[in-house]
């Protein structure tokens, strides 16, 4: 693995291929838990964790998984791994657990793992499979973290409420005052659906905007021809 | 003939990895729980006791109180599906309060857990919730660490409570024509819990010698 597969990992994890902005995969752990930043953002850590440790598995095992029996040895893998990662939070880490405890077992039925098992993990090296599976995780982290941002504020105007059980003497930031009302539907499941679509809609947009100005400056090089290509 | 050879032959040893891979990964949960069981047991009775300390303060009583429980098998009063355990504090000997195991079957969302500490005297020392899904943000304020006023959360106000300050006809939320406070758009949270204090005091002091004379670690 050198630095420029390295980079390439980390630009389709974060952005180009993130996994909740472009792949949409996982949604139902991404809307269950995206109530706020802590929330959030910790199960996107233990994602990271288990998405690395199975890819790693994967990868170190691959050359005697036979083809068709595939799918249900990933599945045994990702399973087993999500299970020691649950008893090893629960027993080091017991103060996180009780944050986290009740969604590390639904990291199993996230199907992002499993996709990246499948779809890169099987066909490449150990080192370059567990980078894969740490920067399509952290492209998960910083959009939960944000979703989960923009829900807290909404529905209850603080930011970071919880962080006391992970880093104990920090606290909430209470953006609005006490005073806020709460904006109960940031909370409310529907509000990961809104919040949810406008990020969508705003990476969107700026991915246009790149493909825009990346076919403006191509323009006088490569013409008609190369025009499907860059609109696909 | 060769051709249905071989495809026996590649079904066995697929199923034979399939079998090995199952072993192996069993194998390596099964070593994993047996590693971390003794850490998991000793968080999960350090988590109990902080809880038990918030009901129930710590000078209390001076027996082990995790060891000294009762097993209930189903009890309608507590709201005990499939039962649950009674913690007996005592002092020097002496009977001095019970921590009970109670459910508000009555939730807006369902079942609400509660633990309710309830002293000799029949005076509530303290309720916590230990677990419910009521609404977030509107509902949730039955438990303390939810509720935004933290310096009176809602559940203190039923820590030194009894009969004889609150009758069993006034231990209602106001809107229900009792003396107990409730957040407004979030009456039925509140109700439950109330109620389900109401019961738990009236069945502790109702019970209270049979349930200091049973046997620990008994069946009542």
């Amino acid at each position: 693995m050198n630095l420029q597969s390295f980079r390439e990992s980390a630009w389709n994890g974060l952005w180009r291929q993130n996994t909740g902005l472009v792949q949409l995969l996982g949604l139902c752990p991404i809307l269950a838990v995206s109530t706020s930043v802590v929330n959030a953002a910790s199960l996107g850590l233990a994602t990271v964790v288990v998405m690395a440790v199975s890819n790693l598995a994967v990868a170190s095992l691959r050359n005697f998984i036979p083809y068709e029996i595939r799918i249900p040895v990933f599945i045994l893998i990702i399973a087993a791994l999500t299970t020691v990662v649950d008893l090893a939070f629960n027993a080091y880490f017991h103060d996180l657990y009780l944050v986290l405890g009740i969604f590390i077992p639904l990291i199993v039925t996230n199907c992002i793992v499993l996709a990246r098992v499948e779809a890169y993990a099987a066909k490449n090296d150990p080192v370059s499979s567990t980078v894969d599976g740490v920067m399509m995780g952290l492209g998960l982290v910083w959009l939960l973290a944000v979703l989960g941002g923009l829900r807290e504020l909404a529905g209850n105007g603080t930011l970071f409420a919880g962080i006391e059980m992970i880093f104990p003497g920090l606290s909430a930031i209470s953006v609005f005052g006490p005073d806020y009302p709460g904006f109960l539907i940031g909370i409310l499941p529907p509000g990961a659906f809104f919040a949810l679509a406008c990020l969508i809609a705003l990476s969107n947009v700026i991915r246009a905007r790149a493909a825009k100005r990346k076919a403006a400056t191509q323009e006088p090089a490569a013409p008609a021809a190369d025009q499907p290509a860059s609109a696909a | 003939m060769s051709a249905r050879y071989t495809a026996a032959r590649t079904s066995v040893r697929t199923a034979g990895i399939m079998v090995l891979f199952t072993v192996v990964f069993t194998a390596l949960m099964s070593a994993t729980f047996q590693l971390t069981r003794p850490a998991i047991e000793a968080s999960a009775l350090e988590g109990k006791m902080r809880l038990i300390r918030e009901v129930l303060p710590p000078s209390a009583y001076d027996n082990a109180l995790l060891e000294d429980s009762v097993a209930l098998g189903r009890t309608p009063e507590l709201g005990l599906d499939q039962g649950g355990h009674i913690y007996r504090a005592r002092m020097a000997g002496q009977a001095a309060a019970l921590v009970l195991e109670v459910v508000a079957p009555d939730g807006y969302a369902g079942r609400i857990q509660l633990v309710v500490a309830v002293g000799v005297d029949g005076r509530v020392s303290g309720v916590r919730v230990t677990a419910h899904k009521e609404t977030p943000g509107l509902g949730d304020y039955i438990d303390p660490n939810k509720d935004r006023n933290k310096s009176q959360p809602w559940i203190g106000q039923f820590a030194g409570v009894s009969f004889a300050d609150v009758g069993l006809e006034k231990w209602k939320v106001k809107r229900d024509g009792g003396n107990f406070a409730y957040r407004s758009g979030a009456t039925i949270s509140a109700r439950a819990v109330t109620n389900a204090t109401a019961r738990a005091a009236d069945y502790a002091i109702r019970n209270r010698d049979a349930l200091f004379a049973a046997p620990a670690g008994g069946r009542l």
